[in-house]
């Protein structure tokens, strides 16, 4: 299908500004064939304006983008035949049904009103809505515009989708359903390229990551790579007693092997595991640990593994948490063609004020 | 399960056996499946049927393209038939007002008076309720819809071509309207049936063209409330500063020159005259020149912020 060999998504700084805002500032992208890439960033960073450009709706104001060959400025009609785009927000008519929805569009991909009727009724039903059809869309829940907006991008089956967000405001439920569908459209050739402010959704999904933030790529890599730049997550200790704190920091750092930071509640105390093993080592290292802590008589209220999230990659990448949106911040952002594995000894340094934010962010 | 009804059915031992086996493969797709959590996945087996082949329609034409698009706002009048309001309701309502706010007052009587004013109210109706597309515009780029449509390969005017065809629509329905408003109360046209609908086709060729400066203002404006105050600014003075309501002879000097060159005026003069029986070519000509210009140059600049946005 997709010459696997040259990148069917290629950019070279690409540049995109609203007034003053320089929101995308030079990215740089080179996205294979045939399998899901993701795009990973915070609100704000870019993401949607990138994808934008490269499905044609939006005009660079600097840079390069081609897609399968195609310039997006010169030859945006070849770029719209080869690609589909689901966006951020539902784009369908909320006055019309699913299945009328499905119908327009399928018509004015060329189909006619049988075909297209057609087609777009088998999606709804491959998807779970054949029951909703028939009603208006204003009437769905979330996960069902989500879904017919992507039955919409499959009418005609395109080589590239871009999907924008697929999951932000879905219960648990409604986002497995929608990553098993990407799974299946990679699987059946397309290329994907995903959006996401999930670090747990792009290490899910996708072959390869872009981290993308103020507009710049500040890190590329596969999901492996990106992870053993933050460590296999922390465990948060929460202490009865403040003043064996000392102790447990001890214990816990000859059995997890990492360094323990006292956090600013005097009963709590974090350890950022630095194993780039996978998760299950992780896990037996911090059941062991809890062990330990036992053993020598510490009583201990609350314990958890987070699992590494957006904002630690962030830290470990550039040295600030992700949602910081002070100016300044950019401008020390590592190398926009810095590899994953770069600047891990920040994740240290900085990890004492973020520490416990980390556990809820990662299991939202 | 399968096994079982098999072979409690009647029929001959080869017939089971390919019973069986056919059930057999059957329970086994499933069956399998169960393992790796079918539960989790009910979507993915026939979704990868569909997109096996992956052969596509031909692209649709300039024709095709924008009949869709007028079918779609066919389908959210049906769906929510309250938006025609503003093409029954309203026209209605203008009809009275002015029929019996003036017609003493100025021809003496309200039936003398409906004679000269209904032409002319069935164009400022019409004409107001262009100002709608621009809403609809606005909305589909709120909602995010514009974005599936900006993505497909097809004539780029098309979508803005099918919201005109759509809304030509209810321009026909709120001047049949007003229309029997009309006769009702006494409108007695003498152009009969064929002067009506001369005068009807040309309001509502008319309106399709001015309404590019709608389509313009709502890709260009950031919300439906600015879109609908630009209207109002822009329609009101078209609208009463013309020869719609009075004879523009009473009006100072530097009014009757503003109502010489506003098109909707050059309008009203040519639906009343076709309506009363005469063809008025000069009146005619202008109209359609004026709608010719406002589209040139309203169309253009739609479709470039169209593929700028």
């Amino acid at each position: 299908m997709t010459d696997h060999h040259s990148p069917v998504i290629e950019t070279s700084g690409l540049v995109k500004t609203f007034g003053d805002n320089r929101a995308v500032d030079g990215v740089d992208l080179s996205v294979p064939g045939g399998a899901v890439y993701g795009v990973l960033g915070p609100n704000g960073a870019g993401k949607t304006t990138t994808v934008k450009m490269l499905a044609t709706l939006l005009r660079p104001d600097g840079g390069t983008a081609r897609v399968f060959g195609h310039d997006v400025l010169r030859e945006p009609e070849k770029v719209r035949r080869r690609v589909s785009m689901t966006g951020q927000y539902a784009s369908l008519d909320e006055d019309l049904t699913g299945s009328e929805n499905l119908t327009l569009l399928g018509r004015l991909l060329g189909y006619d009103k049988r075909a297209a009727r057609e087609r777009g009724d088998e999606l709804l039903a491959a998807f779970g809505l054949e029951d909703a059809a028939g009603r208006q869309v204003k009437k769905y829940s979330g996960g069902m515009r989500r879904r017919v907006d992507i039955a919409a991008s499959l009418l005609n089956i395109p080589d590239l989708l871009f999907l924008d967000e697929p999951t932000t405001g879905l219960d648990p439920r409604s986002r497995s359903q929608v990553w098993e569908i990407i799974r299946t459209i990679v699987a059946t050739g397309t290329t994907v390229l995903l959006t996401t402010q999930y670090l747990e959704e792009a290490d899910q999904l996708a072959g390869r990551i872009a981290v993308i933030d103020h507009g710049r790529v500040i890190a590329e890599g596969t999901p492996g790579e990106l992870k053993s730049s933050v460590g296999a997550g922390a465990v948060h200790v929460r202490l009865r007693d403040p003043d064996r704190r000392e102790a447990a920091r001890q214990v816990l750092a000859v059995a997890l092997a990492a360094e323990v930071q006292l956090d600013a509640d005097p009963v709590a105390l974090t350890a950022r595991l630095s194993t780039t093993g996978d998760d299950r080592v992780a896990a037996e290292r911090a059941a062991s640990a809890l062990g330990e802590l036992a053993r020598a008589g510490i009583v201990v209220d609350d314990f958890s593994l987070g699992r590494p999230s957006l904002d630690e990659v962030f830290l470990a990448i550039t040295g600030h948490p992700a949602d910081s949106r002070d100016g300044g911040a950019t401008g020390d952002a590592p190398g926009t063609d810095s590899p994953a594995g770069r600047g891990t000894g920040g994740t240290t340094d900085s990890g004492t004020a973020h520490g416990g934010r980390t556990t809820e962010r990662t299991s939202a | 399960m399968t096994t079982t009804n098999t072979g409690t059915g009647p029929g001959t031992a080869t017939d089971t056996a390919t019973g069986g086996a056919a059930g057999g493969s059957g329970a086994a797709g499933p069956a399998g499946a169960a393992g790796t959590g079918v539960a989790d996945r009910p979507v993915a087996d026939p979704l990868t049927e569909l997109l096996v082949n992956r052969e596509r329609p031909p692209r649709p034409g300039p024709v095709s393209a924008p009949a869709t698009f007028g079918w779609r706002a066919m389908l959210k009048i049906k769906h929510v038939p309250e938006q025609l309001a503003d093409v029954t309701v309203f026209p209605i309502i203008m009809t009275l007002m002015f029929t019996f706010l003036f017609g003493g007052a100025l021809a003496g009587s309200t039936t003398e008076y409906l004679q000269y004013l209904l032409p002319g109210i069935m164009v400022m109706s019409v004409i107001m309720t262009t100002m709608y597309t621009g809403v609809s515009v606005n909305n589909d780029i709120e909602k995010g819809v514009f974005d599936r449509f900006r993505t497909l390969a097809v004539w780029r005017p098309s979508p803005m071509v099918g919201y005109l065809l759509g809304d030509a629509f209810r321009y026909t329905v709120a001047s049949a309207v007003i229309l029997t408003v009309g006769l009702i109360l006494g409108f007695r046209p003498e152009g009969g049936p064929v002067g009506v609908l001369a005068g009807v086709g040309l309001l509502v060729v008319f309106c399709f063209a001015f309404s590019w400066i709608w389509t313009m203002f709502g890709l260009l404006l950031r919300s439906e409330k600015s879109v609908m105050g630009v209207s109002m600014m822009v329609l009101f003075p078209m609208t009463f500063l013309s020869n719609i309501l009075v004879d523009p002879e009473t009006m100072p000097g530097w009014l009757q020159g503003f109502v010489d060159v506003n098109p909707i005026a050059h309008l009203v003069a040519a639906v009343r005259d076709l309506m009363a029986g005469h063809v008025n070519t000069g009146e005619i000509t202008w109209t359609l020149v004026a709608g010719g210009l406002i589209m040139a140059v309203f169309g253009t600049l739609t479709m470039r912020l169209y593929n700028r946005k």
